[in-house]
């Protein structure tokens, strides 16, 4: 306890240290919360849910926060309805009864679209509650300067989902335009260089149903261009979810296979120098060997042939790195210490071999050991990312890595989506600037050596 | 993988007076018996490599499905057995399967097929690609990693020479000028060189090439390639920047850190202030009592950047469409080209072992107290 208090105490002389112990005791709380607050399985089904879990959400869009930014007005998403389900005014449904077998079922949709962008797409999803005549629902649109657009009649059987840009009848009545765009033009703005008329918007969907007890509901989706604090990517998903959830699993695998390799290195090396001679120099030839073993395409091996798993890529790494050329550093130190007059006495004791090296040598240097090992932290966080970048990322889980590299295969920094590679990207580089701020300091503390320099 | 991240502890290999040898005969002595000693360990390297490969008989279900795929083929569109009926043809293309697979070796046992593969990977006989070619229409898996080598071999060269250079020539400004703010600022860098080349790589082309579009996003050459052989290497050198200066901002922090540390450790030793004593010129007690025992050091943690360099690449080239060895790995994996794979992995490990010796035999030129047949030089 006094060693770790001491510890501390000497790295609270380095600023850097400091910072990094905070953003290391940050993301280690942070990966606490969002472990119990997003369950594994919770995070997975999410993260694997395909479009159904993220319908309503725009595609590679950008976080919201970019609106901050001067001159940038961007739409956010607009959902509404279905009628009733909240109290949401701006959605009214009304029932008119227009003959005996017929009656109009008309829901209406009213907001405010103030951005100067179009928004992404426009769907509306409809249900219908019927025996077995089908509803019949025309959808009219009403701009702020009193146009009315006619945009599709649909007959409504189970879910429907109308989308308007691949209304081919919308289409051409707006010209080809798209019809995100023909909609919420400006018709005083150019045909070349359109720009949205701002105002309040009313969509009305009538419709016709022909038995007593037959309803329709409609929930309309406006798409933005934003969404959330982190935005979206291709597939819809909130990358928030991958942002956060890839942080406990980032930390996990750093550390795990920094103590892993770190550990293990540590007592082969141990191992060698206490029993020299043949043991020693096996030791010595297999690191020779070890360090011309091709690490990463291995790792792609593993991957291709056997499994992604993020876990079995961990144990793959370990396994790789044990015979470390980590080892030539720690032997040196151990055959410094190996002729300590304490190591005699423990043999005239009758201590066995191994109880020495477990119980008097490796303690004896576990210090030496620290600063390598959270060293070693970050390069294991961006060892998962290249393996994720390489499309071996773990299959479930996901991780800043896949961000990254589903931005890549989407060509992202290409298209101008920058939020996709940088949110990953800065996270990548805080919590690997915090282990080795942190480590480098623990360097200095523990090797007397560099501290004056 | 991590071990580069940290300064080495400078050898502490005693100095003992070599023998009375001139330098060549040392070095050549040397040489020779490291060259052994590596041919050996690449061997075990390649051995071990496509033990891993082979694991489970993956690579062999998929030889032996390419054969029988081929074989079913040639039958089908061979006139001489248009006539068979269908359990004869099979019959057929089960002999012939059989043929070919005990021809292959494929039918041996395991340990004995090993050190079929183990021979033809040390040949570089690496087999044929199924749905890759070289860009001259080659199948043979040596072609196709041989013709991508030089781009691998150009980027990485031009990045660790710039690295090697820069990085002796800062550092020893550097410690020169101990506790300077410049100093001070390139040692709180270090910790950057935590992220792989890739990652600033990725900075890199949103800066300077989607943002401000002064370099192109990736490739080798621009397209159509230049007539003329200048423009074409002008290109190339064009397209180099980026991926260059990723390597180089990825390694040269740490890089400049380790030395300095290196070059003040040796600067405090006595015999250089006994030189300095002497009234020996600042360059003369830099390049011959500071320079001359810290090199060895220098040339062991050169070593393994180079390692770490050498992995970094895969990513580095496939973010940057650089059609080096990286890229093909990267191409492969994702259509599961298992030939490609396994014989990339073996021409890394080449490539590894290469540049160990290399470094080795430089060492041994620099490092006056190499001993000759002793423990090889206490560095790998």
């Amino acid at each position: 306890m006094t060693a770790i208090r001491r510890t501390l105490a000497a790295l609270s002389q380095y600023p850097s240290a400091v910072v990094g112990l905070a953003i290391i005791v940050a993301m280690v709380l942070f990966s606490i919360y969002i472990v119990i607050a997003i369950p594994y399985s919770e995070a997975v089904d999410l993260w694997r849910g395909g479009e159904g879990v993220w319908l309503e959400n725009p595609r590679t869009a950008q976080p919201k926060w970019v609106n901050l930014f001067p001159g940038v007005n961007l739409p956010e998403t607009i959902t509404m309805g279905p009628a009733g389900e909240s109290d949401d005014a701006s959605v009214q449904k009304e029932r008119q009864v227009v003959s005996e077998e017929m009656t109009d079922v008309i829901t209406t949709f009213t907001f405010d679209y103030t951005a100067d962008e179009f928004p992404q797409e426009i769907s509306l999803f409809l249900t219908s509650e019927h025996e077995q005549k089908r509803p019949l629902v025309s959808l009219t649109w009403l701009t702020p300067d009193g146009r009315e657009i006619r945009i599709a009649d649909v007959t409504v059987e189970g879910p429907v989902t109308v989308r308007f840009s691949q209304e081919e009848k919308l289409q051409r009545r707006l010209d080809g335009v798209r019809a995100e765009i023909g909609l919420f033009a400006d018709p005083a703005s150019g045909a070349d260089d359109p720009t949205p008329l701002k105002g309040t918007y009313q969509l009305v969907a009538a419709g016709l149903v022909f038995e007593d007890d037959a309803d329709v509901d409609a929930r309309l989706v406006v798409y933005g261009e934003v969404y959330g604090l982190a935005g979206t990517d291709h597939l819809r998903r909130d990358l928030m979810l991958a942002l956060m959830w890839g942080m406990p699993v980032a930390l996990a695998f750093g550390l795990l296979a920094a103590v892993g390799t770190s550990v293990s290195t540590f007592i082969v090396a141990a191992i060698g120098v206490w029993f020299g001679g043949i043991v020693d120099a096996a030791i010595q030839r297999i690191t020779e060997v070890n360090l011309i073993l091709p690490t990463l395409p291995i790792l792609i091996m593993v991957g291709l042939f056997f499994s992604r798993s993020i876990w079995v890529m961990l144990g793959v790494l370990i396994a790789l790195s044990i015979f470390s050329s980590g080892i030539k550093t720690s032997r040196a130190i151990f055959l410094q210490i190996k002729e300590s007059p304490y190591f005699e006495a423990a043999r005239a004791y009758g201590a066995g071999n191994f109880r020495i090296i477990f119980l008097y040598l490796i303690p004896r240097l576990i210090p030496t050991l620290v600063p390598g090992f959270v060293v070693a932290i970050p390069s294991f966080v961006f060892v998962e990312a290249t393996l994720a970048v390489l499309n071996l990322g773990d299959p479930l889980l996901p991780t800043w890595g896949k961000v990254l590299s589903d931005a890549r295969v989407n060509d992202a920094l290409y298209q101008g989506n920058y939020y996709w590679v940088l949110e990953p990207a800065a996270l990548l580089l805080i919590s690997g600037l915090g282990f080795a701020m942190v480590g480098f300091a623990l360097d200095r503390v523990f090797n007397p050596r560099l501290r004056d320099l | 993988m991590t071990d580069a991240a940290l300064p080495l502890q400078p050898d502490a290999a005693s100095a003992e007076r070599p023998r009375t040898q001139s330098t060549l005969t040392r070095v050549v002595h040397y040489t020779g018996l490291r060259m052994i000693a590596m041919f050996v360990t690449i061997m075990i390297g390649v051995y071990l490599t496509i033990l891993i490969a082979n694991m489970g008989g993956h690579v062999d279900k998929i030889r032996k499905g390419y054969i029988r795929e081929q074989v079913a083929i040639s039958v089908g569109f061979d006139e001489e057995f248009k006539n068979m009926n269908s359990e004869e043809r099979r019959a057929h293309i089960d002999k012939l399967v059989a043929l070919q697979e005990n021809r292959m070796g494929l039918d041996q046992p395991f340990l004995l097929r090993s050190f079929r593969f183990l021979w033809g990977a040390m040949i570089l006989d690496l087999g044929w690609a199924d749905n890759m070619s070289s860009d001259s229409g080659s199948r043979m898996v040596r072609n196709i990693i041989l013709e991508r080598l030089p781009a691998t071999l150009l980027l990485f060269s031009t990045s660790f020479l710039l690295n090697f250079i820069v990085g002796i020539f800062v550092s020893l400004y550097l410690s020169r000028n101990y506790g300077s703010r410049l100093d001070r600022v390139i040692v709180g860098l270090a910790p950057t060189s935590a992220a792989p080349s890739w990652f600033y790589g990725l900075f890199f082309i949103l800066l300077f090439a989607a943002l401000l579009g002064w370099f192109p996003f990736g490739g080798l050459v621009s397209a159509p390639p230049p007539e003329s052989i200048i423009n074409y290497a002008l290109s190339v050198l064009n397209h180099m920047v980026l991926p260059v200066i990723a390597i180089f901002f990825s390694s040269i922090f740490l890089g400049i850190y380790g030395q300095r540390t290196f070059f003040l450790i040796f600067s405090h030793e006595d015999y250089v202030d006994m030189a300095r004593a002497k009234g020996l010129s600042d360059r003369v007690v830099e390049r011959r009592y500071i320079m001359r025992p810290t090199l060895p050091t220098i040339v062991t943690s050169l070593a393994l950047s180079i390692i770490a360099l050498w992995f970094g690449s895969i990513v580095l080239e496939t973010i940057f469409n650089w059609p080096g060895l990286g890229r093909l790995l990267y191409l492969a994996s994702n259509i599961f080209e298992t030939s490609v794979i396994v014989g990339s992995t073996v021409v890394y490990a080449y490539l590894l072992g290469i540049t160990v010796f290399f470094l080795d035999i430089v060492y041994a030129l620099i490092d006056p107290r190499v001993k000759v047949g002793g423990n090889q030089g206490g560095q790998a």
